[in-house]
């Protein structure tokens, strides 16, 4: 890979606000060291993130807020995420290898970049790694790209499991900018590609992710991540829904749904989510809730079964959620 | 007890799981280490190759490319390897042509891995392109026959029998092409030495073959090279022929007169050979009750544009049912990519899965149960050679096959889920027993430990432990005195380890080598002992290192005191028994599969694969089933999991890692069983045994796609089947 230049952030640093905003944040390292020895990411310096106080996972009054350097394994086994928010407990463990968790911290999870093979694969065409260079997916192999918010730079797919449950669960993300903590609500956090295909999310260069944040309420009640893929284990979404509903008396008190492997970001509509509150919980409401919440879905040759697959993957996955496993 | 048929745990298992096994990238000496440059496109000519930032870089020793290969690399060079298919073989940096993408183009050389990594960045390439047709749908007007060798001959009018069948399919079934994959990526280090030899570590199944080459191209005599190969962590095919880090590795080595490491990356381990993509024809036809009629396949797989690979595919229909009308055909397209090479049962794996998905479709559409089908075209002779086969237990296959599984009441079982379909599927598998030329050395030292030599490999088979257990019976000593020792060109000569052979050629030469020592034994013995001289030598027993007669013992240590001997040397050299091609040898099995198919989400599973193979004398029941369960394992990653995405715009491989080249991972594998049915075979082999490497994975992936019909009523006639394939729409 090419040489840079490495320096480990301490508290120290935090307290002086001399967070570099030049350098590339190194924490778990299990993508960004990847995308090095590909040459995909070439950066001139690392900033070693991981020994900055964001390893812990603590209640506070409005929820529980995860460490940005807690790895997805110790979240997802903690005890309250596990009693709490166990749709979130499901979608990490469905996520990678048990290895990748360990090693793999809550932060880094967030800003992974996508799969596409035509953006891992540096001789190749891909306006995300190399803008204007074009787009070799559209018409090559895109059985795993994005059907829905795409445009005609982009189609790639945001590949986490951990942030479809988190834009369900409707998590808010802090961040450290120029010394001060801003929040970010979880879906402003990844954008759409439009033509800027080669930015994820809205971060600018310097903000670092300190934690992420759960709401209350975890719907452990009612909930499902349901993770249809090509192989049973450590394979990438090829579809993947998380659900949750708050009933009463057979009514939906409050529903969310957010997909993954469709799209650049986890793709949840509040609006369409919002027309089903109050509603008796069933089948065709769930079916015409999957119609409105893919609408324009388009397919790109390889991934059209995607279109059908992630509507019936909708309605199995509220339907499990009527009664957990 | 004896070891032969013992379920023996492995004897470098000790090394292998502490970490102590060295594997050919685990040889420590101060190496440089080299870095191959890939091509980016797939034909045409390199115009420029600028290599100044590279050289500059830190810690870069050297740079190889076409502009600067020695001369003598050049002219009356030899490239072709013992398993070299008709052609031109690839040589490295020979010119500027590009003829796949991903052609190693440059080689730098520097003190460490990253570093030389990264310097083969900062080389500047401008290429000339050419068109080019990258896939085998869009070359298939180019297929020859020419190419291909012939098939075995057709026999009977297969048109006229296919035409007056009173039942009858006509079917393609296409397979994507497979990486082998081995988890140790190949690799060669090369040790220099002061008189300008050198020893080659190469990830090899048989170290003869990177000799070979290595005399070829840089013109090492034997003298000047030895070529090492202890430890190979899976190889699949993969290590049949030397590749390209071999050349490169050496090339550095003796231009640099420096040691030399090549290590490839995952990514580099889709740039050479792999399972060609194939399609099939299959045309069947039978009689009402079920008799086999008429049987046609016609093949075109894929080679490169240099040398016509080609395998063993068609003629699996000829052999594997009784039919007396058959016409077979088999052709070769060139594409723009590398050359395939042999994988885990070449060819068989590809016709008998298009012929065992073809017979499941014939049962089916003439109203037989698919078992009974296969039972009632049964066929006890080779019809392809016209000659007995030297053992063939299938029919017990089935039997217990149908009792393990539960066959005949297969269908009783019902499931809760609405939207979960069941099926089950069976096939035959098949893969030859040879019988290759083999030399063992074996000497005893004065404190009866045996140390036997042989230049074979073990790429994870039990290579070790089998001639150990072998040695120790057929010398009658006790397990822990034999050290097998393979994988260095200074040993006797073996065979390729290929084909599932080595148990039946290196293990039959160890037992003729222990013989051998046994009548050596005993004539010290008389000479030693004049009581005895009159002993018959099928009086005299061999146990626990002693020789035993009229109830006396003589150990073998005492013997050769008594004789004055620091030591016994013998060798021997073991070929196919005069008059064995009387007979055709083979292997078989049955494999019956259990899948559940979620309808509305297409998801495939794998609950249960049963196997019941019959392969001659089990000499390690161990290691044998280990050897069934991977190869299942892999049909099951062929069938649903494995394909090699070429972009056929580039010629390039897509998903060249193991996170998107999808090999079948320990969540998909289920109840998986294997067993073994009796089978007494005294003319094989000497020891009566068949290899089994390759056998589990025959037949897998069509008894999975029959599967998949049986539970969904769609017959899918691609692999592999992937869940948009079985999405009810």
């Amino acid at each position: 890979m090419k040489p840079f230049e490495y320096t480990r952030l301490s508290k120290d640093d935090l307290a002086t606000g001399t967070i570099p905003i030049d350098s590339t944040f190194l924490a778990g390292g299990t993508n960004l060291v990847d995308l090095m020895k590909y040459g995909v990411e070439e950066p001139n310096s690392i900033a070693d993130v991981g020994e900055l106080p964001y390893n812990q996972i603590e209640e506070s009054a409005s929820g529980l807020m995860l460490g940005a350097l807690v790895t997805n394994a110790d979240t997802a086994y903690h005890p309250t995420v596990k009693n709490k928010y166990p749709l979130l407990n499901k979608a990490i463990l469905s996520a990678a290898s048990a290895q990748l968790r360990n090693r793999a911290t809550n932060g880094g999870n967030l800003l992974q970049r996508t799969r596409c093979y035509y953006f891992y694969d540096t001789a190749m065409p891909c306006n995300k790694r190399e803008p204007g260079s074009g787009c070799a997916a559209v018409n090559g192999f895109n059985r795993i790209h994005a059907i829905l918010g795409t445009s005609a730079s982009c189609i790639a797919t945001h590949p986490s499991d951990m942030c479809v449950a988190l834009a369900a669960l409707e998590a808010k993300v802090h961040v450290l900018r120029k010394g001060d903590s801003l929040v970010i609500p979880f879906d402003q956090l990844h954008r759409l590609p439009g033509n800027q295909p080669e930015k994820d999310h809205n971060l600018l260069p310097g903000d670092l992710i300190t934690h992420i944040e759960l709401p209350e309420e975890g719907f452990s009640g009612n909930f499902e991540y349901l993770k249809i893929r090509d192989r049973e284990s450590y394979a990438f979404a090829l579809v993947s829904v998380a659900a949750c509903l708050k009933l009463s008396e057979g009514r939906i008190e409050d529903i969310r749904v957010a997909l993954g492997g469709v799209a650049h970001k986890p793709w949840k509509l509040k609006e369409v989510e919002q027309e089903y509150i109050g509603k008796a919980a069933s089948p065709e409401l769930f079916q015409s809730l999957a119609e409105k919440l893919t609408r324009g879905a388009q397919g790109f040759g390889t991934n059209d079964f995607k279109i059908p697959l992630v509507k019936r993957a909708i309605v199995r996955a509220l339907t499990n959620a009527l009664n957990p496993a | 007890m004896p070891n032969i048929g013992n379920k023996q745990q492995r004897v470098d298992g000790p090394l292998k799981v502490s970490g102590q096994a060295t594997y050919t990238a685990d040889i420590a000496s101060p190496f440089y280490h080299a870095y191959v440059l890939q091509s980016s496109i797939a034909c045409g000519s390199i115009m420029e190759l600028d290599t100044s930032a590279a050289e500059a870089f830190t810690g870069v020793k050297a740079i190889f490319t076409h502009k600067n290969l020695p001369e003598r690399l050049k002219n009356m060079v030899d490239y072709t390897d013992p398993l070299s298919p008709p052609g031109t073989p690839f040589r490295p940096f020979y010119n500027d042509k590009i003829l796949y993408n991903g052609q190693p183009i440059a080689l730098v050389v520097a003190e460490t891995f990253e570093q030389a990594r990264y310097a083969s960045r900062l080389i500047k390439v401008t290429y000339e392109q050419k068109e080019f047709k990258g896939s085998l749908e869009e070359n298939l007007k180019n297929a020859s026959a020419d190419r291909a060798p012939e098939p075995a001959s057709n026999r009977g009018d297969f048109e006229k029998a296919f035409k007056n069948s009173d039942v009858s399919i006509t079917q393609e079934y296409r397979q994507s092409r497979n990486y082998h994959n081995p988890m140790e990526p190949h690799a060669t280090s090369v040790v220099y030495k002061d008189d300008g030899s050198i020893v080659v570590y190469d990830k090899i199944q048989g170290v003869a073959s990177s000799l070979k080459y290595l005399n070829g191209v840089f013109g090492l005599a034997a003298d000047k090279v030895q070529v090492k190969s202890d430890f190979v962590g899976g190889a699949f095919g993969s290590g049949l022929r030397p590749q390209y880090q071999l050349f490169m590795a050496t090339l550095a080595s003796l231009e640099l007169k420096h040691n030399v490491q090549m290590v490839m990356t995952r990514a580099q381990m889709f740039s050479f050979g792999y399972r060609p993509e194939v399609i099939h024809t299959m045309k069947l036809g039978c009689s009402k009750d079920g008799t086999l009629q008429a049987l046609s396949h016609h093949t075109v797989g894929e080679t490169s544009t240099f040398e016509d690979f080609n395998e063993t595919i068609v003629d699996w229909s000829g052999l594997l049912y009784k039919c007396e009308n058959v016409n077979l055909e088999y052709k070769l397209t060139p594409v723009q990519s590398y050359t395939p090479l042999d994988m885990r049962a070449p060819g068989g794996v590809s016709g008998v899965y298009a012929l065992e998905c073809a017979m499941d479709d014939l049962a089916h559409k003439a109203g037989i149960d698919p078992l009974e089908f296969r039972r009632k075209n049964y066929v006890d002779y080779d019809q392809n050679e016209d000659k007995p086969f030297t053992s063939k237990e299938l029919r017990a296959c089935y039997d217990r096959c149908e009792e393990l599984f539960g066959w005949k009441n297969r269908k009783d079982k019902t499931t809760n889920e609405s939207h979960v379909r069941t099926g089950f599927g069976m096939a035959t598998g098949s893969w030859e027993a040879l019988q290759q030329k083999a030399s063992v050395s074996l000497t005893m030292d004065a404190t009866g430990k045996f140390t036997l030599k042989c230049a074979t490999a073990d790429i994870g088979t039990g290579t070790y432990t089998v001639m150990s257990q072998i040695a120790a019976d057929k010398l009658g000593v006790p397990l822990d005195h034999i050290d097998f020792k393979l994988g260095d060109t200074a040993f006797p000569d073996s065979p390729i380890e290929g084909g599932s052979w080595t148990v039946s050629s290196v293990g039959s030469a160890v037992a003729g080598v222990c013989k051998k020592f046994q009548y050596r034994i005993a004539d010290v013995w008389k000479r030693k002992y004049p009581d005895y001289q009159d002993a018959a030598f099928e009086d005299i027993t061999f146990e626990e290192g002693n020789l035993e007669y009229d109830s006396k013992s003589f150990s073998f240590t005492e013997i050769m005191q008594q004789a004055s001997k620091e030591e016994l040397s013998i060798s021997h050299n073991e070929a196919p028994a005069e008059g064995q091609d009387t007979h055709s040898g083979y292997a078989h099995c049955c494999v019956m599969v259990e899948v559940s198919i979620d309808k509305e989400l297409g998801v495939i599973k794998v609950p249960r694969i049963t196997n019941v193979s019959a392969a001659g004398k089990i000499i390690n029941p161990k290691t044998a089933e280990n050897q069934l369960l991977g190869a299942m394992v892999w049909g099951l990653g062929m069938a649903l999991r494995e394909e090699g995405m070429v972009d056929t715009r580039y010629g390039r491989v897509m998903n060249a890692n193991f996170a998107e080249y999808h090999i079948a991972v320990n969540a998909d594998v289920h109840d998986v069983h294997t067993e073994f049915v009796e089978e007494k075979d005294d003319k094989v082999n000497p020891l009566g045994a068949k290899g089994v490497g390759e056998l589990g994975i025959v037949g897998l992936a069509s008894a999975i796609s029959n599967a998949i019909f049986d539970a969904t009523g769609k017959r899918l006639t691609k692999l592999p089947m992937l869940l948009d394939d079985v999405l009810e729409v």
